[in-house]
């Protein structure tokens, strides 16, 4: 009979959610009472919501326990592993029996995550016992020359995942038409946009995908150098890339001759970003590799003419990369059956914010954001309601409820004013104000603005102040109009990305949300009850006890009251800060 | 911009005698005369030292021969390097979108409250930094912040507190 294996899900969000001390306790039980069970790492199956996770494969079948803390660990190793009885109420998904999580698998079709929380990302055997290295094989069996491999790509229809959108196998092609002694590929892993953590998941779950796409991208292009460019904020991507990247050249997959072709000489050396969001873009990126300030450049020349060094580059995204070896092992036509016409394959999406079940999941382009929210996702937390969503980060705008029969593919989210972006996907509810959200983003793009071009840096500055104005108290009539004149203003005349699209928080929540601004404005009120300046505290008659709580730890001293007798709060010291609220243990304070 | 990092004060306490020079000579062995190395010698001194002190940009700006100015102008921009020592535990508080969601402001707002330190300070006693991140990449865990190696999610105020009191009682002991 073979072993029972016992599986403890290890990627960041795991550890975050204490899962390092889930396996410490599993190997403690394993040690003393000498249990006979094989027990492996892996990194995130995407259901973040459920970590600590821990699977257990027997005889029977597989299955995936969740929320594993060491109690649960006691109890499952004993009844599961020791005695043969599934703890049936801690199971989060098999193929055994009917689940309450099944409908977060249903609907999902996994190609760039396809190993991740399957796998051992550390081992590169058991990467290759699910196809690593394959496709590169099968270029080197079968002799698909360079332009083969392209046409492939550009049949499969897969677009840039970074967020730009553009046909892969187009820029591969233009690379390739650059002649040159040296080019180069990059791996764009700077995931920039605050709220997504798609690539980090994919590096830390399956290295080798990544580095197999990117070995397939240089025999494509003829690339001699390549490089990974991955935020220092990864620690943990970075150490997994590295133990990948020496077993690639072990097993001979990078290096003189790569994959056994002939005069194919590839290796990738990872470069850690240093914190500036703007360096996602790729001239930026190019600049922070060569050393430099990360500031944007013209373009053209595009770096697939002139990038890195000068020599042609071409820079694609993780999960883009990722993509790659599936696309040339199964074929461009299985890859296009998902999809639609014009965005095919599928997209991770990373579901954060007011959703019930918030994770990474992969769907099929096509797919509704109403279906992502309420099918897979759950539905909104505590059942409250849902508003809006925002795709595309800084970059992106915010989706209202009423949209949320728009499709997931590229040309659909455009026509909302938001965009596809990496894949970030933060759900609000009732209690979001959408014009702190506009803020929220603006004061990030004002930030991270890298100050090259007047009306990005001064353009998003006098937003930021504008929109902070407003969530104040302090709004003026026609500053609604002033908002919307300096966005057209700074899409107009910025020079990159990040100023082309910074005003598109702010443009979308005014198209969708009007109201809100209005409210605030006008009426100086916040529907969402978010913006504290606008709130009123009372006390409520009938619950206050006069335990005097809040009045000793108002740091303004404005409520008053004896003990036992009911308390009062003086509106006009009250500087709303909201440690009363917080501080009373019987709910006696209403905001409004 | 983050213009407030240019504003750099002297600080008094990091007199050269205070920085030892010569463990900067590996990383400058290393990276001296390869195209590109000015971000990596940055990144090499700021993990010995936990900041990158004056007389550090001078020593490398002697030795490779990079311009001072240039190097000042990078570890301005890169939010990454730090101009002024820092505490001996770095709260790094997410305020990434999630998080924001979920009331990072917060999280912020109650350490402020129990180190008595504005964002971006340092405790007198040397023991903690406050700092606001945008994404740890633990999103689904909002809010979440990172101490050392160890990310904390699901917080509210008050466990954000305990965690800083627990690790006070932990160094102090
Ligand atoms: C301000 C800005 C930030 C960006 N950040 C990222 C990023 O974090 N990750 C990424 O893959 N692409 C980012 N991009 C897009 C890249 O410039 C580039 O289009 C992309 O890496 C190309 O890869 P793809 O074709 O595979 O999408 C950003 C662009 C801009 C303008
Ligand atoms: S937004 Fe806080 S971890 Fe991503």
């Amino acid at each position: 009979m073979e072993k029972i294996k016992v599986i403890v899900g290890l990627g960041s969000c795991g550890i975050a959610a204490g899962a390092n001390k889930t396996y410490d306790k599993i190997a403690a039980m394993q040690k003393a009472e000498n249990l006979d069970f094989e027990l492996k790492k892996t990194s995130c199956v995407g259901m973040c919501y459920r970590e600590p996770l821990v699977e257990i494969i027997d005889q029977d079948g597989s299955y995936l326990y969740g929320e594993v803390d060491e109690d649960r660990v006691l109890e499952i190793i004993e009844k599961h592993v020791q005695h043969n009885e599934p703890v049936k109420e801690y199971v989060v998904h098999t193929e055994l029996f009917p689940t309450v999580d099944d409908s977060y698998f249903k609907g999902q079709v996994k190609i760039a995550l396809r190993n991740c929380g399957y796998i051992d990302p550390e081992s590169i055997e058991e990467a290759m016992e699910k196809k690593a290295y394959e496709a590169m094989k099968k270029i080197g069996f079968e002799k698909i020359p360079p332009a083969g491999v392209i046409q492939m790509i550009l049949n499969s229809g897969i677009r840039g995942r970074g967020g730009g959108g553009f046909p892969t196998g187009l820029k591969w092609r233009f690379a390739n038409n650059s002649k040159s002694k040296e080019k180069y590929i990059i791996c764009n892993a700077d995931e920039g946009d605050p709220g997504a953590f798609m690539d980090r998941s994919l590096l830390e779950g399956d290295p080798h995908a990544v580095l197999e796409g990117m070995v397939i991208g240089a025999y494509a292009i003829g690339a001699t150098g390549g490089i990974i460019y991955c935020r220092a904020e990864y620690p943990l991507a970075i150490k997994r890339l590295n133990i990948a990247l020496a077993q690639a050249r072990k097993h001979g997959f990078l290096g003189k001759n790569a994959c056994g072709i002939e005069n194919f000489n590839f290796d990738i050396y990872v470069k850690e970003g240093a914190g500036a969001f703007v360096c996602g873009e790729e001239t930026a990126l190019i600049a922070s590799v060569e050393g430099e300030r990360g500031m944007p450049r013209k373009r053209p020349p595009f770096p697939a003419v002139s990038g890195l060094w000068k020599e042609p580059t071409n820079i694609n995204n993780v999960e883009t990369w990722a993509n790659i070896p599936w696309i040339i092992l199964n074929g461009s036509e299985a890859y296009s059956k998902y999809g639609t016409d014009k965005s095919s394959g599928t997209k991770v999406f990373a579901l954060t914010g007011k959703i019930k079940n918030g994770g990474l999941v992969e769907v099929p382009m096509g797919i509704t954001i109403h279906d992502i929210i309420f099918k897979l996702g759950g539905g909104i937390q505590d059942d409250k309601k849902f508003k809006a969503v925002q795709l595309g980060g800084p970059s992106g705008g915010c989706i209202p409820e009423y949209l949320s029969n728009t499709i997931v593919d590229y040309d659909s989210v455009n026509a909302t004013g938001a965009i596809m972006g990496s894949g970030g996907m933060v759900v609000m509810d009732e209690t979001t104000c959408m014009v702190d959200i506009a803020r929220f983003f603006l004061d990030f793009t004002q930030k991270e603005s890298c100050g090259k071009c007047t009306f990005c840096r001064i353009g998003t500055k006098r937003m930021l102040e504008i929109l902070t104005r407003i969530t104040e108290g302090e709004g003026q009539e026609g500053d609604i109009e002033k908002l919307e004149e300096l966005s057209y203003q700074i899409k107009d005349s910025s020079l990159c990305g990040l100023g082309q699209t910074a005003p598109n928080p702010v443009l979308t929540t005014i198209k969708y949300f009007r109201n809100e601004y209005e409210a605030h404005i006008r009426d100086k009120k916040c529907p969402a009850l978010n913006c504290k300046k606008l709130l009123k505290y009372e006390v409520i008659e009938e619950t206050c006890t006069g335990c005097t709580v809040c009045a000793k730890n108002c740091p303004v001293n404005a409520i008053s009251g004896e003990r036992k007798q009911l308390h009062f709060i003086d509106q006009e010291l009250c500087t709303q800060c909201g440690v009363c609220y917080s501080k009373c243990k019987f709910e006696a304070i209403r905001i409004s | 911009m983050r213009i407030k990092r240019i504003q750099v004060q002297e600080d008094k306490q990091t007199s050269a005698s205070a920085v030892d020079l010569s463990l900067l000579d590996p990383i400058i062995e290393k990276y001296k005369g390869k195209r590109g190395n000015m971000i990596p010698l940055l990144q090499g001194a700021q993990d010995l030292y936990g900041f990158i002190p004056r007389e550090v940009f001078v020593k490398l700006s002697e030795e490779t021969g990079i311009n001072l100015s240039d190097m000042f102008g990078v570890a301005t921009f890169y939010a990454q390097f730090r101009l002024n020592p820092v505490g001996k535990n770095i709260i790094k508080v997410c305020h990434g979108t999630a998080c924001h969601v979920q009331n990072a402001t917060a999280i912020t707002d109650a350490i402020k409250e129990s180190l008595n330190v504005k964002d971006g300070e340092t405790t007198p006693d040397g023991l903690f930094t406050l700092e606001s991140v945008a994404c740890l990449g633990c999103c689904s865990l909002a809010p979440v912040m990172m101490i050392g190696n160890e990310t904390y999610g699901k917080l509210s105020g008050k466990s954000a507190s305990k965690v800083i009191k627990d690790i006070r009682l932990k160094e102090l002991n």
